[in-house]
């Protein structure tokens, strides 16, 4: 269950990882939360929520407890824990960073708004790098792989990852889904999140980039809405520059509330129907796949 | 909330809790983090566990950047990381991601 909004109540769908159409890879962890939806994970700990209280009340003699007391009336005392509430996710996401690193791979992790245009947009830009940059693409939604269908248009290969009823991609999921990619000779891995601007702002997935999609239908006051969201950004991608006109998109207050919310993120105005911004987009895509490229030790 | 549960009930048993009544978590401002989602799933989860009846207790903690500018440190009241004095924007985030389980307060 997402700590943000309380999606994915236990009990309901299983996270599915699918690389076809309509299939679920494991469908043999129902009743679990998501944090470790199916699989083995050897050393890590699966925290159930355990509903019998278990009685310590009398083994007294073994942690640091202080006092003697009769069952009933133990006085209440603080333990300091001071612990990452995700740390079990980040953990994970930076085992997959390492397992990106040293394949020299480029991972991007794709945000926005449900209907702001990433799949649109990812699939142009696979065919706008075309072999210059040979891609895969993994895709989270709730339901249905209607994104998976149309981003194989684009030739790249796909897996689809079925959050059921969690409204984010975690590490662990990528971590299962990249097993089921051919990684030989991959440059560039695109990872589409769930659309939804708050929660998966939370979730670090291992990638090297967060692009946050920002379309001109939505409103330029969007980044000031979701602050967290356009914070974590590395870049933000305005789509459907096509529609500025017919939208009335004010162009000079856009880029003053991306600014101030992502001062940091390099910014790029796009249309995937149109072509106009994919150039600039493909360079800088390659520049930094050489960088990375520069960081894999085997390649030196 | 069911990681921060989950952690706060694994604490509370390794100390040896027969009930917990309190739980106590710092959310910073960019967390990403809505406090009363927190409070509806933290309601929804915890009957049945040795949380329940549990008071919940968030810290907040704002955010803090950094001017290179001003060469100092500044807290942000709004989220967003305009420096008070010079009004530059930094990208430089100091404090305000935090998502911490800070303490128990059990039997």
């Amino acid at each position: 269950m997402c700590k943000d909004c309380g999606c994915g109540l236990p009990g309901e769908n299983p996270v599915g990882v699918s690389a076809h159409h309509h299939e679920h890879a494991h469908e043999h962890n129902e009743g679990h939360e998501h944090e470790h939806g199916g699989g083995h994970h050897e050393g890590h700990d699966h925290p159930h929520p355990h509903t019998h209280p278990h009685a310590h009340a009398h083994s007294h003699d073994e942690t640091d407890h202080e006092h003697e007391h009769a069952v009933g009336d133990e006085p209440r005392r603080t333990v300091e824990v001071r612990q990452a509430i995700l740390e079990k996710n980040d953990r994970l996401a930076e085992r997959n960073r390492g397992f990106f690193r040293a394949r020299g791979l480029l991972v991007l992790n794709f945000l926005s708004s449900p209907g702001s245009g990433k799949t649109t947009f990812i699939r142009e830009s696979v065919r706008e790098l075309g072999p210059s940059l040979k891609t895969a693409v993994i895709v989270g939604d709730l339901a249905t792989d209607n994104d998976a269908q149309r981003l194989r248009e684009s030739g790249a290969p796909v897996v689809q990852i079925t959050t059921g009823t969690v409204c984010h991609l975690e590490a662990e999921m990528v971590g299962r889904a990249v097993q089921r990619l051919d990684l030989a000779g991959l440059n560039l891995l695109i990872i589409e999140n769930v659309g939804n601007l708050v929660c998966p702002a939370s979730y670090d997935l291992g990638e090297d980039l967060r692009i946050v999609l920002l379309s001109v239908t939505e409103g330029e006051d969007k980044p000031l809405k979701y602050p967290p969201m356009f914070q974590s950004a590395d870049v933000v991608v305005i789509s459907k520059m096509d529609l500025a006109q017919a939208c009335g998109y004010d162009r000079d207050t856009a880029m003053a509330n991306i600014r101030r919310a992502a001062p940091k993120a390099r910014i790029f105005e796009t249309s995937a129907k149109t072509g106009q911004g994919l150039d600039a987009w493909r360079e800088f895509l390659l520049q930094q796949q050489q960088e990375r490229k520069a960081l894999d030790p085997l390649s030196l | 909330m069911q990681s921060a549960l989950n952690l706060a009930l694994d604490q509370a048993r390794q100390a040896g809790a027969t009930r917990v009544h309190e739980i106590r978590l710092r959310i910073g401002a960019l967390s990403g983090v809505v406090p009363d989602a927190l409070e509806f799933a933290f309601e929804a989860l915890v009957p049945g566990t040795l949380a329940e009846g549990a008071k919940l207790a968030v810290e907040h903690v704002p955010a803090r950047f950094w001017c290179a500018t001003c060469a100092r440190e500044f807290q942000s009241d709004d989220m967003f990381a305009e420096c008070p004095d010079c009004h530059s924007l930094s990208g430089e985030l100091r404090a305000g991601r935090e998502m911490e389980l800070a303490s128990l307060e059990i039997d």
